[in-house]
């Protein structure tokens, strides 16, 4: 789960990882207060939305007046902001942060990750502050530094100051960016975090290390003993076809083809979206059933991929274990009805009571189309879609 | 012989009266030895009392010293399964193998650390357990799919496994291992592929992955310079969204790492014989037997 870059900040800064001093607003007037509460001669205006890249996108402002402020405020809210991450459609922005401008000397770059391959939290540093990491990675690996934390002792002093040492943090601020790396640990790890970026932090021109951006994402496995990080989840940042999923427990993300796919397990599900590519076409979506799927939930799923207008073709692929393939067929038939079903479907079962549920399907006397394994499915429903785009044309 | 598993293992299920603990015992119990292998049940609360014949102890030491039973299965709630395992690594059994899906990430980094150094195997967490077909299956996997043979399958993913052991109806498999979708775990593709190296009744192995990770990729070098046996893998997601968990927690590929291309290069500069069809899994291993 994401949250907000002030939202995070507000969390960092109860570890004792300072940042400049800033204000949530929903309003131009409450931006003009802020700012005026705020005092001092510069502000920053900064677009509030779970993507990264607002500043090329416009989206980052700096003011040098309160009159500036409210133009900025007038002219952020409420816009479009299209960033490499947002995707073309862009995000509409509805919150802002209105900060205290900062007397930046040096910008570096400080993040943590689960890494895989030590099971431990890594630290992440880099001279190159912001840039994308990713793109430093690519140019300059030298410049990246990599720490894996040990669970049991914490991110050591030593292990802090020597990091800070190699991406250039002076002398007369170490002790300042150890408590601070230090710190974002602490946070990472009391908070069940999956990913923490200060991109970049700065070193000011009177020596005090700040967070100027700050990116963190949650483990969702763990939000449960963390109520107060759930009640930061912004619904607005959110796919609705995706929140509205999460309520019938239905794993489903959002694709930019135009055939829905319902499958039980996430490994099939993205084997069902390759092969689907493989023979042609591409899937209009990922949706994962899970291992207890009632006709109720599979409803719901037919409900969901159809309120996508470009879905003109559904595969279910299923494969029955312990959900047996006559208990899904019914969940499909009794949706194909209900949501009175207008584009071709193609239906392939394997596993427990496999000839029950394709009983089932033939005399349900639907059009349903039956596939004997996942290319027979795809080709299938490939051809079935082409056709049904011929007719419409 | 097969691998981590046989007709002769002794096993204890933690959670074994929960709703899902309950359901896979019976189903587990009802396959091929499993009435002679589920020989405990764990449950702090109801020590002393029975789950339909097998006796349930109130810790894991205690359920290993009355019945010699050496093999875990995890069935237990996410918030409690790391410390379940922990339980099960104090106990030094031999190998615990964790279906519960959902659990905090931060939890089994401190379990993988505690588990430094100790004996005990782990398989999972977030996985659909391991079968030796005719012989044992621990886990929540269709049983009636498999048939014993000689081919080794070892995946990240559930049901995309049995679509694998689906197409190996003719020829049936040896063991097969579902390591699971979290992205700290116990035993790696590597880790299982050693094994399947030195079990002398296993002839070839399908590797199943996915995007997210680099594990493919490293088991894909090991196999280069020391698999004496031919494998053949399919990479899951090579359609998947950058940024975006598709379904399994460690199924994202972040930061342009872990995509299921460069998973499926690596492999095939390794030698190991890749299709693009999940379809053709069983096939193309056919095709390397000959």
């Amino acid at each position: 789960m994401n949250v907000h870059e002030y939202q995070g900040k507000e969390i960092l800064r109860g570890y004792g990882v300072a940042t400049p001093r800033g204000l949530p607003c929903f309003s131009v007037s409450e931006a003009d207060e802020a700012a005026r509460k705020l005092g001092g001669k510069v502000w920053v205006v900064k677009a509030q939305i779970h993507a990264g890249g607002r500043g090329k996108g416009g989206g980052v402002k700096v003011a040098k007046s309160l009159e500036e402020v409210h133009e900025h405020a007038q002219k952020i809210l409420g816009m479009t902001l299209v960033t490499h991450q947002t995707g073309a459609a862009g995000r509409v922005v509805k919150r802002l942060l209105v900060e205290e401008g900062a007397d930046i000397r040096q910008e570096l770059y400080v993040g943590m990750v689960v890494d895989r391959a030590t099971q431990r939290v890594t630290l992440i540093a880099s001279s190159e502050g912001g840039m994308e990491i990713e793109e430093v990675a690519a140019r300059s690996p030298h410049r990246i530094h990599k720490v894996p934390i040990d669970p049991l002792e914490g991110l050591t002093a030593g292990q802090a100051d020597q990091v800070a040492r190699q991406i250039g943090v002076p002398e007369g601020s170490i002790a300042e960016a150890r408590s601070f790396m230090q710190g974002l640990y602490r946070a990472f790890v009391d908070c069940d975090a999956a990913l923490a970026e200060i991109n970049p932090l700065v070193i000011t021109g009177d020596g005090k290390v700040l967070a100027l951006d700050a990116k963190l994402n949650f483990d969702s496995n763990a939000l449960f003993r963390h109520p107060e990080i759930q009640a930061l989840r912004d619904l607005d940042e959110e796919d609705p076809a995706e929140v509205e999923a999460s309520r019938f427990d239905l794993s489903y993300i959002s694709l930019d083809g135009n055939i829905g796919c319902l499958v039980n397990g996430a490994g099939l599900a993205m084997a069902t979206m390759d092969v689907i590519k493989l023979y042609g076409a591409t899937p209009a979506n990922f949706l994962d059933v899970g291992g207890g799927a009632t006709p109720q939930k599979v409803t719901a799923a037919f409900k969901l991929m159809l309120r996508n207008p470009a879905v003109k073709g559904i595969l279910v692929n299923i494969f029955g274990g312990i959900m047996r393939c006559d208990t899904i067929a019914e969940g499909v038939i009794s949706a194909v009805r209900e949501v009175n079903l207008h584009v071709p479907l193609v239906v392939r079962m394997k596993g427990t009571n496999e000839h029950l549920g394709k009983q089932l399907l033939e005399t349900s006397g639907l059009p349903i189309i039956a596939a004997d394994d996942m290319a027979d499915a795809a080709r299938k429903i490939v051809a079935a879609v082409r056709g049904t785009v011929g007719v419409a044309a | 012989m097969s691998i981590l598993i046989g007709k002769d293992t002794k096993v204890m299920t933690q959670g074994i009266t929960g709703k899902t603990g309950a359901f896979h015992t019976r189903l587990c119990r009802d396959y091929a030895n499993g009435r002679s292998c589920f020989v405990a049940g764990v449950n702090p609360n109801k020590a002393g009392e029975n789950f339909e014949g097998i006796p349930i102890y109130g810790t894991v030491k205690e359920a290993q010293a009355q019945t010699g039973a050496t093999v875990s299965v995890i069935y237990v709630p996410p918030p409690l399964a790391a410390a379940a395992i922990d339980e099960a690594v104090d106990a030094e059994l031999d190998l615990v193998i964790c279906i519960t899906e959902g659990v905090p990430v931060r939890d089994m980094i401190a379990t993988r650390r505690r588990m430094q150094g100790k004996r005990t195997v782990l398989i999972g967490p977030n996985c659909p357990g391991v079968i030796t077909p005719d012989e044992l299956k621990i886990g929540i996997m269709p049983g009636h799919i498999h048939k014993k043979g000689r081919v080794g399958v070892v995946s990240r993913s559930g049901t995309l496994t049995y679509e694998a052991v689906g197409q190996l109806s003719d020829i049936g498999q040896s063991t097969c291992v579902g390591i699971g979708g979290d992205p700290v775990n116990g035993l790696k593709h590597i880790d299982v592929m050693r094994l399947f190296n030195e079990d002398p009744d296993t002839d070839a192995v399908i590797m199943v992955g996915e995007i997210g990770g680099d594990d493919e990729e490293t088991c894909a070098r090991w196999i280069k310079d020391n698999m004496t046996k031919p494998v053949v893998g399919f990479i899951a997601g090579v359609t998947a969204p950058p940024g975006k968990r598709m379904g399994h927690a460690g199924a994202i590929i972040s930061g342009g790492k872990g995509t299921a291309q460069e998973k499926l290069a690596v492999m095939e500069e390794c030698g190991i014989k890749v299709t693009r069809n999940p379809a053709e899994m069983g096939r193309l291993l056919r095709s390397v037997l000959q």
